[in-house]
């Protein structure tokens, strides 16, 4: 919970990890991938928020604990698994099976998502429903752009991904997140094209469709599938730390998401450890909209704030929401 | 005789697909060098997972504009820090002509939205007006390279990137949607500078 000017904010971090990429465990690939994620964090992030190198690449478990709940005013954050074998042939980068070791130590704190891949056929949907019953999972975690063999990816809308999304449906995995926006391996075709969402949305009402990254570097796109798909929301993690570089572009892209998706359908994420709630948090709610912008985007109110950064993503995981923090507007 | 700083211009012809900027401004050339007719580039990047297909691409458009200078015998472009780097040398990628139109048409759109904010003209007048109506500018001049580039001919000012004009009751929403676009690649770029500042803190800005 966030407190200022006498405003009560749930906070939800919508994306965070609890990954190994320690030399042990990574490959090259492993590596150029770390990193990256290392580059994201040292170019956005304030300077007494980057981490020695070492420490990015395996960070403790006192280190999450701490930086999310103890000092980052999270009062439930969702696990996105990125399992990555291929680079990480040790365990993995960040998987499921990682994070229940922790969510089950803290089973007031975490909510577990899952991931599958349609590529893996009835085997894969046999080990999600065994998932799904093991961890209670409401949610999965999808990356279209994998490559796999000589697959360069999926789309969503295509035939074999459709079981899985009936699966879905019918297990209580409601909230699709997918991974559009900064890539792992697109080569032949735009990794980044959210249309697939469009068909999928429109065929599976009853799930929700959370496009992280807010579809960046197509926000255009997203904006427009949102238009029309009243099941797509918007995940913020990457969007979120321009805040503080680069706040006027942060203040055009959160105005043309108010603009075309609305306050309801937008949810906060750190993406932890690539960036730390902490500071995220207090700016955000500090945030608004520089005044010869407003012309054109309005202004942010606190109540659009509160949704973002809590109620919003309270309402997909049925989350029980203090009275202090409630909204008269959300009513969760 | 090519000099290095003929083939240095040469590259500023060179855009990012995804950015509509050329890679020399960008900071993506991290060398190049010119001995008897003989140029070599090397190209770098803000991540070493920037997606291929546009890293082929700017390789690809470097290899040509390099060869097209006068004396030139042998061009060899290669890419720095890629996961990709030997795949770009060795393979052949798939023609990627749909996906350079994809992007020309967001680049119009993007200099289309730059044009008309900077016009400041009501909606009435931007229906009606034609392309001899604007007076000349840089972002005058930027639309009309997004036009050719797209082989747009027709005389109306506002058109959607397949150059049919856009009517007045669709107006707005047109522009507002060229808005986005103009917001996503420029919210992108900002995002690659500094990925690119992050990855060769001590080399930007040295290069040319």
């Amino acid at each position: 919970m966030y407190h200022k000017d006498g405003v009560s904010y749930y906070v939800v971090d919508g994306h965070v990890h609890y990954w190994n990429a320690s030399p042990d465990n990574r490959n090259r690939y492993g590596e150029g991938f770390i990193e990256c994620f290392y580059n994201y964090s040292s170019a956005l992030s304030p300077a007494e928020w980057v981490w020695p190198y070492e420490k990015f690449c395996k960070y403790t478990e006192q280190d999450l604990i701490h930086d999310l709940f103890e000092t980052g005013y999270v009062d439930k954050a969702i696990f996105q698994p990125t399992y990555l074998r291929d680079f990480y042939p040790g365990e993995g980068f960040n998987t499921t099976e990682r994070n229940a070791r922790i969510a089950g130590k803290h089973p007031d704190r975490f909510i577990l998502n899952g991931a599958w891949d349609p590529r893996d056929g009835a085997e894969g949907l046999r080990v999600l429903e065994e998932k799904a019953h093991r961890y209670g999972l409401k949610g999965v975690k999808l990356y279209t752009a994998e490559w796999r063999g000589d697959s360069r990816g999926y789309k969503l809308s295509d035939p074999i991904a459709y079981p899985y999304l009936e699966k879905c449906q019918e297990l209580g995995i409601v909230n699709i997140h997918v991974h559009k926006g900064p890539t792992i391996w697109p080569l032949n075709r735009d990794a980044f094209d959210v249309a697939d969402i469009d068909q999928a949305a429109t065929d599976f009402p009853g799930l929700r469709f959370i496009v992280e990254h807010v579809g960046l570097p197509r926000l255009e796109d997203f904006c427009w599938i949102g238009v029309q798909e009243p099941n797509v929301y918007g995940g913020l993690a990457v969007a979120m730390p321009f805040i503080h570089s680069r706040p006027r572009y942060f203040a055009q892209i959160v105005g043309e998401l108010l603009y075309w998706l609305g306050e309801d359908r937008l949810l906060f994420a750190s993406d932890y450890a690539i960036w730390s709630p902490r500071w995220l948090v207090e700016k955000f709610v500090d945030f608004q909209i520089p005044e010869d912008m407003q012309g054109e985007y309005g202004t942010i109110s606190v109540e659009a704030k509160r949704k973002i950064l809590g109620l919003n993503a309270a309402s997909l995981y049925d989350l029980k929401v203090p009275d202090e923090a409630r909204s008269a507007q959300v009513g969760t | 005789m090519t000099t290095r700083h003929a083939a240095w211009a040469a590259l500023g012809n060179v855009l990012d697909p995804e950015l509509d900027e050329p890679i020399t401004s960008l900071g993506f050339v991290a060398s190049l060098e010119v001995e008897d007719g003989a140029v070599t580039a090397e190209l770098r990047l803000p991540t070493y997972f920037c997606a291929p297909n546009f890293v082929h691409m700017m390789v690809a458009d470097a290899d040509a504009e390099l060869r097209a200078l006068p004396g030139v015998s042998a061009v060899r472009v290669g890419v720095a820090g890629h996961f990709a780097a030997e795949e770009f040398q060795t393979e052949i990628f798939p023609d990627m002509a749909d996906l350079r139109l994809v992007f020309r048409r967001k680049a119009f759109l993007a200099a289309q939205s730059r044009l008309v904010r900077s016009l400041g003209w009501d909606a009435d007048t931007l229906a009606g007006a034609a392309l001899a109506d604007v007076p000349p500018s840089p972002l005058a001049e930027a639309y009309g390279r997004a036009r050719e580039r797209l082989g747009l001919r027709g005389a109306w000012l506002i058109t959607d990137p397949g150059g049919a004009r856009v009517p007045r009751d669709r107006l707005a929403r047109h522009l507002r949607f060229a808005d986005a676009v103009r917001v996503s690649i420029e919210g992108n770029a900002e995002h690659c500078r500094a990925l690119l500042a992050a990855r060769y803190p001590d080399e930007l800005g040295g290069v040319a």
